[in-house]
């Protein structure tokens, strides 16, 4: 159940206290609590508008719309829709009290998860529009999140490599999976089958690559999420380190795979070796990130 | 890393702590509010204050310490979030989010040690995943301490027999695997560190490795306080590995170090089950490890669990203790072609010390060690080395020691060639010690070969051996040394003539050998030694009348002869005269008037040809006259010849006063006061006019020289001498002549201006004597009568 609810005559509030909330980050910097969905759910719920005392809105209609909208920063003001719905709430008249419209999309297409980016954000809303004549029409927003589940992967093979330099550093690693859960844990080794250099500590990264645009155009923003150090000394030949890394303390995201032609996040692993020379050896792999459905 | 002076170091530790205790107190703060999240982080930047690099050991070890205290606090605090109902995997997890290793595996373990005593997961369990992790660290001096912290923590919670930590099956052995793995880690750690950093400072290196050599040691002890450890868990499972991590890091300070620990923390019994395993490592061993220090502890330590109990000896029996020793300590010198000398005697040293406390009855395990040893010294030139020397005399000691009894040294074969290896002056030291031992424990030698061996043995106070020419002997050390072989002489007996022949031919035959500096001392104990035997011989008479009897006293004064003949060459003839007149005196006492003939002649010409020197002539002719006195042997030829002798000799020497003595004294050759020795008044008389004499010519010479009346000493002499006879019934002297002689010195006295008190207290005396004799009446009163004083 969802509700529109309005107060004034200039603001509309989405409720739903018994739905699902997550926090969500605001353009502000500010973390506010919305209702939480996910693909093919249908999205219920009441708008109500109530006038300021004695007074009455004359309208052109009200409707809801359900949006689904890329934005690209670097690209401001262009969003890109690709989701839209709309409900007619309200035929052109008159509201003198308050008046309260339930409206429902069923089993909408949200293919694509929320995301707040660096150079790219995805956002649902759900937007109603006051429409008047002459004077600027009355319009709401209502965010709310949509997540989607994977199940656990038929096929997750982990992650075996050996790698060197020559007659310097020769190691093997291995990551028990290549895909992961939002709050799984990483399990490996490494295993260092010759060591030449002097190494001074050993960590694991968690990068996130996130591209946007295509072509010419296409802007290319990596973090480095987490930093583990894995190792401290250096090992000698034949030594074997573990790794366990707990994916949970982490804002991560899942992967995402051009979504909609316009951006794709990605997620890899890289281990790093630094020397006494603070000089760094490292090797990336790509991880995939997914959402695993909650098994209550 | 740059090696600052101790004051940046003191500077850094100073920093370090500050930066420690400013991270504790928020930490206090966050537990005492209960705040977990807070306790985390600031326990975790507390911890990485333990990230340094720039600390030696022992300031680590500070810093370590300080960090250890506030993890107790942490720990309770788990212990209470736990009690609250905070779960303590979560926790587990919780900590490990930390994003610096070192923090984040010192909290693993503080909760780890909460989450053993919670139960929630079997100890095991938790220790295999805290023991894994830890592989994190591959500091050597951060993993170390690390790693102690690890093992205290879970000391008290390893899954022992019963301990309540104990599982269903088999725990012990994941306690032992725990210990095992981490005691492998650490040292693998504490070795590496030797191979890090510039090799100038090997030396700083290797004292602070010597200071955490207690971190790795102390997994072994806890190895060894572990219930479920027992005989066959120590032999087939904590033995091998430990042997095999110890012989697989090649590092000399951990070799030796660990050995030692193993020996110093297991039980004896559990040395003596696994000897083979044990000592099967050592020769696998770094060679520049000091395993003789090492072998040497565990023979110890074996030799006082022997001596502990009598029961455990067939223990040692049956594990072929010695055997096994032996032959490791063999492949051990084998393989440590460089070792010195000296370690390898000191290794045989421990072997024999172990063999004489063990199996003090196996005397040829003791020589089989000393062979040993002769083995590892051949083809060697003389031990020069003082250390070597050293262990060498200890080798050769230990047996005398044990015994007391230098018969049963003498048995072993290899015992003197070992001695052969010392230089001259540690060899006569040895035979010294040999000699000592003998008279303090009043040992006889009382067989031939075994005189023989000695005489091997103490070659080195015998004669002058190889080399040793030049150096420079004090005489006083010298003497004590041939003293000592004289004492040393008279302990070579046996009751059986024959047998004693034997050894005093052998000892004759090794004395003869030590030139003209020994002779003297030697020489006279050997006759004495032999006169003893004749003695004997002479003792029983009856049974040695046969022709075959090889120990007749004929053979033996032959032989004596011949020895005494070798003082010549010393030159020492007064030594010479005095055994010639001993040996006529025994044999007087066989019977054997040729042969007391015989020395008698040696000693005349002994007298004429060599002795030169008046007062030595005194001394002898003395000696000469007092021993023919008592010689009642000779026919009445030999005897005026003798005699004759004597008293031409008497009358010859050189000074008048020596003369008279000398002529007096040889009254005595006419008149023996027995019932059938000769009784010759006249020439008795003819003597002590002589005397007379001689007596004043000597004063005549002295008023002449000196202007002084000579010696009325002499005439009181004389007059003694008188008395004696006079009394002894020799009628020639008569109470007539005694009185003129009384007058004689009368009146000399009072014509003598000076005055020479002890002629006058002598002369009163003797007058008082008569005058004693007189009152006394009967017989010999009556005799007095008739003299006046």
């Amino acid at each position: 159940m969802f509700q529109v609810e309005k107060k004034s005559s200039h603001k509309f509030i989405l409720i739903n206290p018994k739905h699902f909330q997550v926090p969500l980050k605001r353009e502000n910097g500010q973390t506010t609590m919305v209702p939480l969905f996910q693909n093919k759910e249908n999205i219920v719920g009441e708008v109500s508008i109530e006038p300021t005392q004695g007074k009455k809105v004359e309208h052109n209609g009200v409707k809801i719309e359900l949006l689904g909208q890329i934005e690209l920063y670097f690209d401001r003001g262009n969003f890109y829709d690709f989701t839209s719905l709309v409900r007619e709430l309200e035929v052109p008249g008159e509201i003198y009290e308050r008046k309260t419209y339930p409206f429902e999309f069923s089993s909408v297409e949200m293919p694509y998860e929320t995301y707040n980016g660096v150079n790219v954000r995805l956002r649902y809303i759900l937007k109603v529009t006051i429409s008047r004549n002459y004077v600027s029409n009355i319009v709401e927003y209502q965010d709310f999140v949509v997540y989607n589940y994977t199940p656990l992967p038929s096929i997750n093979n982990s992650i075996k490599m050996e790698v060197g330099i020559e007659d310097c550093l020769h190691i093997e690693f291995e990551y028990n999976k290549s895909k992961y859960h939002l709050k799984d844990v990483i399990i490996g080794k490494i295993y260092f089958l010759l060591v030449r250099i002097k190494i001074k500590n050993m960590e694991l990264e968690i990068r996130r690559r996130e591209s946007t645009g295509s072509g010419p155009n296409t802007y290319v923003e990596t973090e480095t999420l987490a930093k583990f150090e894995l190792m401290d000394g250096a090992p000698v030949r034949g030594e074997s380190i573990p790794i366990r890394l707990f994916l949970s303390p982490y804002e991560l995201t899942p992967t995402y795979r051009n979504i909609n032609n316009k951006f794709s996040v990605k997620y890899y692993l890289n281990l790093v070796l630094v020397d006494e020379e603070d000089r760094r050896y490292f090797k990336q792999q790509e991880i995939t990130v997914y959402r695993l459905q909650e098994t209550s | 890393m740059t090696s600052g002076g101790i004051e940046d170091e003191e500077k850094w530790l100073a920093e370090g702590i500050a930066g420690l205790q400013h991270n504790a107190f928020y930490m206090h703060r966050a537990l005492d509010s209960n705040n977990l999240k807070d306790a985390l982080k600031y326990s975790a930047q507390m911890l990485s204050e333990l990230r340094t690099s720039r600390l030696s050991p022992h300031k680590y070890y500070d810093l370590y310490m300080r960090a250890f205290d506030e993890l107790r606090k942490l720990e309770m605090f788990f212990k209470e979030e736990a009690r609250r109902g905070c779960s303590i995997i979560d926790l587990y997890e919780l900590v490990q989010h930390a994003g610096n290793i070192l923090p984040r595996l010192y909290l693993l373990c503080t909760v780890g040690s909460v989450y053993i005593k919670s139960k929630e997961a079997p100890a095991k369990d938790v220790l295999k995943d805290l023991v894994e992790m830890c592989r994190g660290i591959q500091h050597p001096l951060r993993g170390l301490f690390l790693r102690s912290y690890l093992s205290q923590v879970s000391r008290d919670k390893l899954p022992d027999i019963g301990s309540e930590y104990e599982g269903d099956a088999d725990t012990v052995m994941d306690a032992v695997e725990f210990v095992l793995q981490n005691f492998t880690e650490m040292n693998k750690l504490w070795v590496r560190m030797q191979q890090q950093g510039p090799a100038r400072e090997k030396e700083k290196r290797e004292k602070e490795r010597s200071e955490l050599r207690d971190l790795v040691g102390k997994n072994l002890h806890v190895l060894s306080q572990i219930e479920g450890v027992d005989l066959d868990m120590y032999k087939d499972t904590v033995l091998p590995r430990v042997l095999e991590q110890v012989v697989n890091c090649k590092d000399e300070l951990a070799q030796y170090y660990l050995m030692d620990c193993i020996i110093q923390v297991f039980p004896d019994e559990y040395h003596l089950q696994t000897l083979e395993t044990l000592l099967g490592a050592c020769p696998q061993l770094q060679p520049t490890v000091d395993i003789k220090t090492v072998l040497s502890q565990l023979m110890e330590r074996l030799s006082n669990y022997a001596a502990s109990s009598a029961e455990v000896l067939p223990e040692f029996l049956q594990v072929e203790a010695f055997t096994k020793l032996s032959n490791a300590i063999g492949k051990v010198i084998e393989a440590q072609v460089d070792m010195p000398v000296v370690g390898a005697v000191t290794l045989y040293v421990s072997l024999l010390t172990f063999t004489l406390r063990v199996h003090p009855d196996r005397l040829d395990y003791v020589d089989q060690v000393l062979g040993a040893c002769v083995k590892k010294l051949s083809g060697k030139a003389r031990i020069e080395d003082a250390k070597a020397t050293k262990q060498i005399v200890a080798l050769l000691s230990a047996p005398l020691e044990k015994y007391n009894d230098i018969v049963t040294a003498l048995n072993l074969s290899n015992y003197p060639l070992v001695m052969d290896h010392l230089d001259n002056a540690t060899n006569k030291v040895m035979a010294v010690v040999i000699i000592q031992s003998i008279m303090k424990n009043n040992t006889y030698i009382s067989t031939d070969d075994k005189v023989e061996a000695l005489f091997q043995l103490i070659k080195g106070l015998i004669k002058d051996l190889d080399g040793s020419l030049v150096e420079e002997l004090d005489e006083e050390d010298f003497k004590e040394e041939q003293n000592s072989v004289a004492r040393l002489i008279h302990m070579l007996h046996n009751d059986d003539p024959e047998e004693m022949l034997k050894i005093i031919c052998t000892v004759r035959k090794h004395i003869l050998t030590g030139g003209p500096k020994r002779l003297p001392f030697t020489v006279p104990p050997l006759i004495f030694s032999a006169l003893k035997l004749i003695r004997q011989l002479q003792g029983q008479d009856g049974d040695v009348v046969g022709e075959d009897v090889p120990a007749t006293p004929k053979k033996i004064f032959q032989l004596l002869n011949q020895t005494i003949e070798a003082l010549s060459s010393v030159p020492s003839p007064e030594l010479a005269l005095r055994l010639y007149l001993q040996c006529a005196e025994a044999a007087n006492d066989c019977d054997l008037e040729p042969v007391a003939y015989e020395f008698f002649t040696q000693a005349f010409i002994l007298y004429e040809e060599e002795i030169a020197d008046s007062k030595a002539q005194v001394t002898a002719i003395h000696l000469i006259i007092g021993t023919l006195q008592r010689m009642n042997v000779f026919g009445v030829e030999n005897r005026d010849t003798l005699t004759h002798k004597a008293t031409g000799y008497s009358a010859k020497l050189l000074k008048k006063p020596d003369q008279c003595k000398a002529v007096y004294a040889c009254s005595h050759l006419f008149w023996v006061d027995d019932q059938d020795g000769v009784k010759d008044g006249e020439r008795v008389l003819l003597c002590l006019k002589r005397a007379l004499r001689i007596a004043n010519a000597a004063q005549q010479m002295a008023n002449v020289t000196r202007g002084s009346s000579g010696p009325v000493t002499l005439f009181v002499e004389i007059l003694n001498k008188y008395l004696y006879f006079f009394e002894k019934g020799n009628p020639q002297i008569t109470s007539a002549a005694i009185q003129g002689l009384i007058e004689l010195i009368t009146n000399e006295m009072q014509s003598d201006t000076t005055t020479d008190p002890f002629a006058d207290a002598f002369f009163a005396s003797s007058l008082r004597y008569i005058q004693f004799q007189k009152q006394k009446g009967g017989g010999m009163g009556e005799k007095y009568e008739s003299i006046k004083v």
